[in-house]
């Protein structure tokens, strides 16, 4: 046996010969920069001409001449071809989404035979808005019934309705089918190792690769329309359902198992009457997971024919209306408010009420439905002879556009010198030194400290990951874009997690503050960034500094949550004993809680990561030049291999960052014997 | 969520039984199938469209207006998935639309009239500190009047978003403008700055094309370049700058509709409409105005002059 303190020193040896060695061969290249061009200037493109392949000469093309290939006549799905294949797809997406519109928004409009059209409005706001507050009254408090009241009614009131309901149409739809090819997908990766091992990269690159990269393809095999947007809302929304599945089924206790089939259940029944039940709980978070990002979706999907509320977003910024925007926007954090409280609430009761402790009344199940019908249909009809059951009248809408756009033009015309001085600090002394040397190093040197990082924090096999995904960005000739992605996301990730942790360890110390924080950070994650975007322009120009203004306002909450969870979680016999120990309270916050809470931040750093890479695609709308651009020109160009190749080099930045910190996170939990 | 799921079938069941009683017909239109009209995110693009698709309705077809992005549309026009846009501007849109028209699944569905301005445009207020405007020669001398910090002793213009095109890099290098030429990522980023710059009546030069509201917002001027010619962008000889091409303004052009080839076969008449439909900037300038500034919705307004001058479109529709 090797005695412990050996294991040290060789291992520490290995670390400073890694890292050493690295820095040795930087410093070599650097110095004979001029006779190394290769090893320093990234390469060009990699293209090859090989007769059989045709016009397939490069990655890019290759994608995009495959997808010619599926969408053309040739590429059977039997006994369709692919493309009538989709379109079947599409069109069974396509008629529960016009029922439910034409349901809560648009009514039903049915042609008589002599010409006239027999019309059937919509449901009317009333009827929804005292059902859902019933539901809401029922499954949990009137606390509950009051926010949903309130959200409602700011709804109707600002003149939201009726995009709010065929928003509200898209993720009926979307998310419903993200929960069943999510619990599907689950399932089978709980039965078989093979496919969960099979499916995790797959997954991965589902939430990562920018929804803007796919969008293309989605719209090939799928038409234009909300058919589309559901689609890619679908593919952005459910991978947290399969994982949330996989782990829920896990840790369903194994007696349970073991208890149905001792009752001579068959596997079948086992998952559908055992397992899926007691995993309901988990389930639940998983369901609330894919109702919050469809809700994500909600602009991006307008953009390619979802309509709603992201599009009256979108067209109030294009003329300017930051206010009308902002409405539009809080409006779509309402909705997520109001279905992420009412999920969870379902969720708890879901257990609290098991079926063996109440016996069903299945008659009153019955008369709460019926209730429910007969409000809905009394209010709607009461729409004929009533105008205001059908519709809020135009004359009471409120709103407050003016007044936002009336304050950001307060602030740009008294504050924009000093703003700009703050800007202009920012710009020349951090952001342009460490973009110019982000450029300058040479694409080997890189390669090689991502290979050393890799080895020392996880083995070869993790440097051999995160070298060759790093080598697919250089060879589709994307590592000067790729460059200044990790720079902006870089930087902007220093100042997210730097104010978060100072914000999060104040909050973990006032409860009141905590409180603000938390509700602060809630809606910041619900609201679009569109609508922060343009005053964001307005204030600081366009260019890297609004990108990375943006960019840090969105990767904020993840940074402040896992601080203070961290924190949190530090157990009190630790710090009482620090306490008595004589520790004064920075020495307590310095030497111990942080210390302990180290991990969950890295995690917190981690998800600021993923955050950070996500909006970049958005700040593309902005004019920033990184990958974020490239997949946006490809979405504007309708270029399939274009994007996807930006897409998969964003995605694979975010796989090595999180790779690497994972497995940093992962080493420190184990050094503090957690 | 029992209650509501039977709720939920229980109208689903009552509405389909309703779907189905109710026998389908009408024909005036050739075919009943809704004509989708592309609806993109400019206020000028919706009164078009609006007008358009009101026209055909009174016509009796059925019309159907489809959120889409300006150039991601093309697919969904090959396909005909959409049917028809109604604003293709040759500044912007000329190569997609050339493509997508070689292809053969699409139709050119003429000209609306409207003529299409892009060009370096400063607000009014800039002539004081910049006497010499709006003739580009002076853009030099002022070069620091437009410059920002970051861009000094350069000056500082504001294009469009690269997907734009424009050649805007290239002009300033071919007129040895000592400018430096920063995109805006999107519309709504370029009109920010501009809004942002006017509110404070800062110097701003920037990216801005008619018909728009901002020309009816804003008092400013386009600069005066060399006039566009063809030449010009192809031949490197033309203009004051001997070895590169670009020397020059942007074009001016015409702003077209476009349609899915076998609507031609389904909608004769529609699409003979849409070719007759005409429509001048000054028209479309004060209905934009109306909406964007004067706060009246799309439909009121473009309702409003299809009432009153109804003289003026029904020959379309014969």
């Amino acid at each position: 046996m090797i005695p412990a303190h050996a294991i040290g020193v060789y291992r520490r040896n290995s670390w400073l010969l890694g890292w050493g060695g690295a820095f040795a061969v930087a410093i070599v290249v650097w110095l004979g920069a001029d006779w190394w061009q290769w090893a320093v200037k990234a390469p060009k493109e990699l293209s090859w001409h090989v007769e059989a392949l045709g016009s397939c000469t490069s990655v890019r093309y290759c994608v995009t001449g495959f997808m010619k290939w599926m969408l053309g006549n040739e590429a059977y799905l039997f006994p369709w071809t692919f493309k009538e294949f989709t379109r079947a797809v599409a069109a069974c997406i396509e008629m529960p989404y016009q029922f439910i519109r034409a349901l809560l928004s648009t009514g039903f409009e049915i042609p008589l035979g002599n010409g006239e059209i027999w019309s059937i409005p919509a449901v009317s706001w009333i009827g929804l808005t005292i059902v859902t507050v019933l539901f809401a009254w029922r499954i949990k408090d009137g606390m509950l019934a009051v926010i949903v009241l309130l959200s409602f009614l700011c709804l109707v009131g600002f003149g939201q309705w009726e995009s709010a309901t065929v928003t509200l149409a898209s993720i009926m739809v979307a998310v419903p089918i993200g929960i069943v090819f999510g619990v599907a997908l689950g399932i089978l990766g709980y039965r078989h190792k093979r496919f969960e091992q099979a499916i995790m990269p797959v997954l991965d690159l589902m939430q990562t690769v920018p929804i803007f990269a796919y969008l293309v393809p989605v719209l090939f095999m799928f038409g234009f329309g909300p058919v589309s947007a559901i689609t890619a809302t679908v593919i952005y929304a459910m991978p947290p359902m399969v994982r949330i599945t996989i782990l829920a089924l896990h840790s369903v206790p194994f007696e349970i198992k073991e208890f149905g089939k001792m009752a001579g259940c068959n596997r079948r029944q086992i998952t559908w009457r055992v397992l899926i039940p007691s995993a309901k709980p988990g389930l639940m978070v998983g369901v609330n997971q894919v109702i919050m990002l469809s809700l994500n979706m909600v602009i991006i999907a307008s953009m390619i024919g979802a309509g709603g509320l992201g599009f009256d977003v979108l067209a109030s910024l294009r003329r300017q209306a930051i206010g009308d925007g902002i409405e539009a926007g809080v409006a779509i954090t309402l909705i997520a408010i109001v279905l992420d409280r009412l999920s969870q609430a379902w969720a708890v009761r879901g257990t609290a009420h098991h079926p063996s402790e109440t016996p069903r009344n299945w008659f009153n199940q019955y008369r709460n439905t019926a209730y429910a019908l007969v409000i809905l249909l009394a209010t709607t009809a009461a729409g004929f002879v009533v105008p205001f059951f059908s519709q809020w009248p135009e004359t009471l809408e409120l709103t407050t556009g003016q007044f936002w756009n009336d304050l950001v033009k307060w602030i740009n015309i008294n504050f924009f010198d000093q703003l700009e001085a703050f800007k202009v600090f920012i710009l020349l002394n951090i952001l342009k030194p460490v973009k110019l040397f982000l450029l300058s190093l040479p694409w080997v040197v890189v390669l090689l400290f991502l290979a050393v990082a890799g080895l020392q924090l996880g083995g070869w096999r993790l440097a051999v990951l995160v070298v060759s995904l790093a080598l697919f960005i250089l060879i589709t000739g994307q590592w000067e874009k790729a460059m200044i992605t990790v720079y902006l996301c870089g930087i902007s990730v220093v100042f997210a997690s730097l104010i978060g942790m100072t914000v999060g360890v104040f909050a973990s110390r006032n409860p009141v503050f905590k409180k603000i924080v938390i509700v602060s950070i809630d809606t910041l994650q619900t609201l679009p960034s569109f609508v922060y975007l343009l005053p964001v322009v307005m204030l600081f120009r366009v260019g890297d500094f609004s990108a990375m203004v943006a960019v840090v306002l969105y990767a904020l909450p993840p940074a402040i949550r896992y601080t203070l969870y961290g924190i949190e979680n530090i157990h009190e016999s630790l710090v009482e004993a620090a306490k008595t120990s004589g520790c004064t309270r920075w020495q307590l916050l310095s030497k111990v809680q942080i210390r302990l809470a180290w991990p969950e931040i890295m995690l917190g750093v981690n998800q600021t990561v993923m955050f950070a890479l996500s909006m970049l695609v958005i700040t593309a709308l902005v004019g920033t030049r990184d990958l974020g651009q490239e997949v946006y020109i490809a979405l504007t160009k309708a270029d399939v291999g274009r994007g996807l190749v930006a897409g998969l080099s964003v995605a694979f930045i975010a796989i090595i960052t999180d790779r690497l910190i994972s497995a940093a996170a992962r080493r420190r939990k184990a050094a503090l014997g957690l | 969520m029992r209650t509501n799921k039977t709720f939920r079938a229980l109208v689903a069941a009552a509405a389909v039984t309703l779907f189905v009683q109710a026998p389908a017909a009408f024909a005036q239109a050739e075919s009943e199938d809704p004509i989708k009209i592309t609806w993109h995110d400019w206020t000028g693009q919706f009164i078009t469209a609006t007008m358009i698709g009101e026209i055909l309705k009174s016509m009796g077809y059925n019309v159907e207006f489809v959120p889409a992005d300006y150039i991601a549309q093309f697919v969904g026009l090959e396909s005909g998935d959409l049917h028809v846009a109604v604003e293709i501007w040759e500044t912007t849109g000329k190569d997609a639309l050339e493509a997508s028209l070689a292809t053969g699944n699409t139709v050119d569905l003429g000209e609306t009239g409207m003529h299409a301005i892009e060009e370096w445009w400063y607000p009014l207020y800039m002539k004081e500190q910049c006497p010499g405007l709006p003739d580009w020669t002076a853009l030099n001398d002022c070069a620091e009047a437009f410059g920002t910090p970051e861009t000094l002793p350069k000056g500082r213009y504001l294009g469009g978003p690269v997907t734009w095109g424009g050649y805007d890099d290239e002009r300033a290098e071919a007129l040895g403008l000592n400018y430096e030429v920063v995109h805006a990522g999107t519309d709504a980023a370029l009109f920010a700055e501009i809004e942002s710059a006017y509110q404070r009546q800062a110097p701003i030069l920037a990216w801005v094309y008619a018909p728009h509201w901002a020309t009816a917002k804003y008092e400013g001027e386009w600069v005066d370049f060399p006039v566009y010619t063809d030449e010009c962008y192809k031949d490197p000889s033309w203009g004051g700058n001997a070895d590169m091409a670009y020397d020059c303004g942007k074009p001016r052009g015409w702003i077209k509709a476009v349609g899915w080839a076998e609507g031609e076969a389904k909608w004769p008449k529609a699409y003979q409409a849409i070719r007759n439909f005409t429509i001048d900037n000054e028209l479309m300038s004060s209905l934009i105005v109306k909406v964007d500034l004067e706060g009246m919705s799309v439909e009121e307004v473009v309702g409003e002059w299809l009432r009153d001058n109804e003289a003026v479109w029904k020959p379309w529709t014969q």
